[in-house]
């Protein structure tokens, strides 16, 4: 293990870090809605989900790239809403587990509302697929899109921070996620912050649409299912009630997953997702609270 | 026992005994549905036994269920047949089989040997770190079974399994399983561990485990899941895609549906969800209905479930039955 660990390739490494970068957006879309609304979305995926339908039908009807993002962004950013409005805003304040299922449930009604309408062979999403093409950087093959997943996530993550640090409204988002209640009482108007938290979270899964479809260009149903409960377990696994740790979080099982990937030898790679969760288990029972948070206590005081 | 703790059982288990007895009437096809509910309702109260009592979601059981339909499945092929459809069998496992009943008590002896092991450990943690690491062991559980072809068919379907489970198996199973719930939730460790789902903190204080009484929960729970698995795989072939996500999904679709916190819940709610499934997996296949043909794109069946679980879950979050017992609407108020 020591060795394969040792051997690892740049591709590898870069690889690696795109998923990462990739799985830490959709760590802090998932994180962000959980700090205003207690609430884990599992339908995350399915957001990402339709974003990629909306790139594959725009790259099908032979749109304009340019328009097939907006496609996708108006696409999940409307479903967001509606998300919000139907099942979320109804569900405020019931028990983190009533919660939790009921995104299942969500997550699962869309996902067999696609295979109702778009069939189960999925569609193919052509229209960025010149980024898949290798650029030769100090003689090491890297797939542009690996560069451009970087980048971009670097970039959102810091557009994040500028927007919690610097305006009202992201002032507004961390202080109800300290204390919701106080918040409220101290004048945060709660409709607001909560939508303003799916929205962002909608526009980060708009982006990781559009990272993955590249990355993956066959749309089907359960299209970002798989990478939604790998991040659901990278967040807990960070730290699910700050922003930086559950991003941390999904960085890290991203990380790993494609180094794991890369490093295990062939015969082994397909037993990936044991050696992923196994590790997951061993972490949640040495740090419950998150790998990357101060620990308190396990046990909540009443 | 008082009356009211007879109904207890007598409510579900008549229920039970209804939908095998209206099974028999109908026409040969339409009586797989009904033995593929009374399996569920056998998952779906295993599930209940630990949710239900200690509050704790668990998105892992389907894990017990695959193991006990792998342990059932394996070692009831014919051992002549084994080589052909397993070619990779470990050697203890390759050359013998057991019987219908063995095969149905070791799976739910592997059921409940593994989920005690996945337990020792994970019940340990509470709320959302529970939920994921469950999630987590569903996964493990997953990916073994898919991969690992020394213990089992790896890729393809369960075939040459004994085809044992018809509608009097799923009903005896289904009743079995009912009992074992409700003779636990009557017990000590029933007791103390809804002691610990309504505050964890009273109950800490006046000395119970909760801990131990989760554990307890979740071993029996496993064994009963894997009983039910065994049932599952007597059934029809399946593969590891047919104990994995979707049929999580449907079982804990029907657990929150009924009502998470009863025995009575559970039962009303896998038998109310087959139902509406299986009137659904018709309609995609052409349903006439009082002269007018319905003709459903197939697909719908899971759209609809999935809604009705959200509406549920909006409208009476703690489902039909409101999590309570069986009882018989009262005559008089309350005059005894």
């Amino acid at each position: 293990m020591t060795l394969a660990v040792l051997n690892i390739e740049w591709q590898t490494l870069a690889d690696a870090t795109a998923l990462g970068a990739v799985y830490a957006l959709m760590a802090v879309g998932i994180g962000l809605v959980f700090g205003v609304l207690r609430l884990v979305n599992f339908a995350y995926g399915q957001l990402v989900m339709a974003g990629a339908y909306a790139l594959a039908l725009a790259s099908q009807w032979e749109w304009p790239v340019w328009a097939g993002i907006v496609l996708c962004f108006a696409v999940v950013l409307a479903l967001s809403l509606l998300m919000d409005r139907l099942v979320f805003r109804p569900l405020r304040g019931q028990s983190p587990a009533v919660m939790l299922v009921a995104t299942f449930a969500v997550a699962f009604l869309l996902q067999s509302i696609a295979l109702l309408a778009f069939g189960p062979l999925g569609k193919i999403a052509t229209s960025l697929a010149s980024l898949n093409r290798p650029v030769t950087v100090g003689g090491v093959d890297i797939r542009k899109i690996t560069i451009v997943a970087i980048v971009v996530a670097a970039l959102c993550l810091l557009a994040l921070v500028l927007l919690l640090e610097r305006t009202t409204v992201g002032l507004h988002m961390r202080a109800a996620s300290m204390d919701f209640a106080t918040a409220r009482l101290l004048g945060v108007r709660a409709n607001r912050v909560i939508g303003a938290a799916v929205l962002v979270s909608g526009a980060l899964a708009a982006v990781v649409a559009i990272m993955l479809t590249v990355q993956n260009p066959l749309v089907t149903p359960d299209f970002a299912l798989r990478d939604t409960i790998v991040v659901l377990a990278g967040v807990v696994v960070g730290g699910l009630n700050r922003p930086i740790p559950a991003t941390l979080g999904g960085f890290a099982i991203g990380f790993a997953s494609g180094i794991l990937g890369g490093a295990l030898p062939t015969e082994k790679s397909q037993y990936l997702p044991s050696f992923l969760f196994a590790a997951v288990i061993l972490v949640l029972l040495v740090r419950p609270g998150g790998l990357f948070t101060r620990y308190r206590g396990a046990v909540e005081r009443v | 026992m008082r009356r009211e703790t007879a109904l207890e059982l007598a409510g579900p288990a008549a229920l039970v005994v209804a939908a095998a007895l209206l099974g028999a009437l109908v026409s040969r096809s339409t009586e797989g549905y009904f033995t593929d509910a009374l399996v569920k309702v056998a998952i779906v109260v295993a599930l209940y036994v630990f949710i239900g009592n200690s509050g704790v979601l668990s998105f892992g059981h389907i894990s017990f269920v695959a193991i006990g339909a792998w342990t059932a499945g394996v070692l009831s092929v014919p051992a002549s047949e084994k080589p052909a459809i397993m070619p990779n069998l470990a050697g203890f496992l390759r050359d013998r089989a057991v019987g219908n009943l063995s095969s149905l008590a070791l799976a739910a002896l592997a059921g409940g040997v593994c989920a005690l092991v996945v337990a020792l450990p994970l019940m340990r943690l509470s709320g959302l770190a529970a939920g994921i690491a469950t999630f987590a062991v569903l996964e493990i559980t997953h990916n073994l079974l898919r991969y690992y072809e020394k213990v089992g068919p790896g890729l393809n379907t369960f075939s040459s399994v004994p085809e044992t489970t018809g509608l009097r198996q799923a009903a005896l199973g289904a009743l079995a399983v009912v009992a074992a719930a409700f003779a636990y939730g009557r017990s000590r460790f029933g007791r103390l561990l809804r002691a610990t789902r309504e505050d964890p903190a009273a109950a800490r204080a006046v000395g119970v485990s909760v801990y131990r009484q989760r554990l307890i929960a979740f071993a029996l729970s496993g064994a009963l899941a894997g009983l039910a698995g065994g049932l599952y795989v007597h059934l029809l072939p399946i593969s590891t895609e047919g104990v994995y996500l979707d049929l999580t999904f449907i079982t804990l679709a029907m657990l929150v549906i009924g009502g998470t916190t009863s025995l009575w819940g559970a039962v009303v709610g896998a038998l109310a969800v087959s139902a509406l499934d299986s009137t659904l997996a018709e309609a995609e296949n052409g349903l006439t209905v009082f002269g007018a043909t319905l003709d459903l794109p197939a697909g719908t069946r899971v759209v609809v479930v999935g809604a009705l679980m959200a509406l549920v879950l909006i409208l009476r979050p703690s489902g039909l039955t409101g999590g309570r017992e069986f009882r018989l609407p009262r005559v008089s108020a309350d005059a005894a």
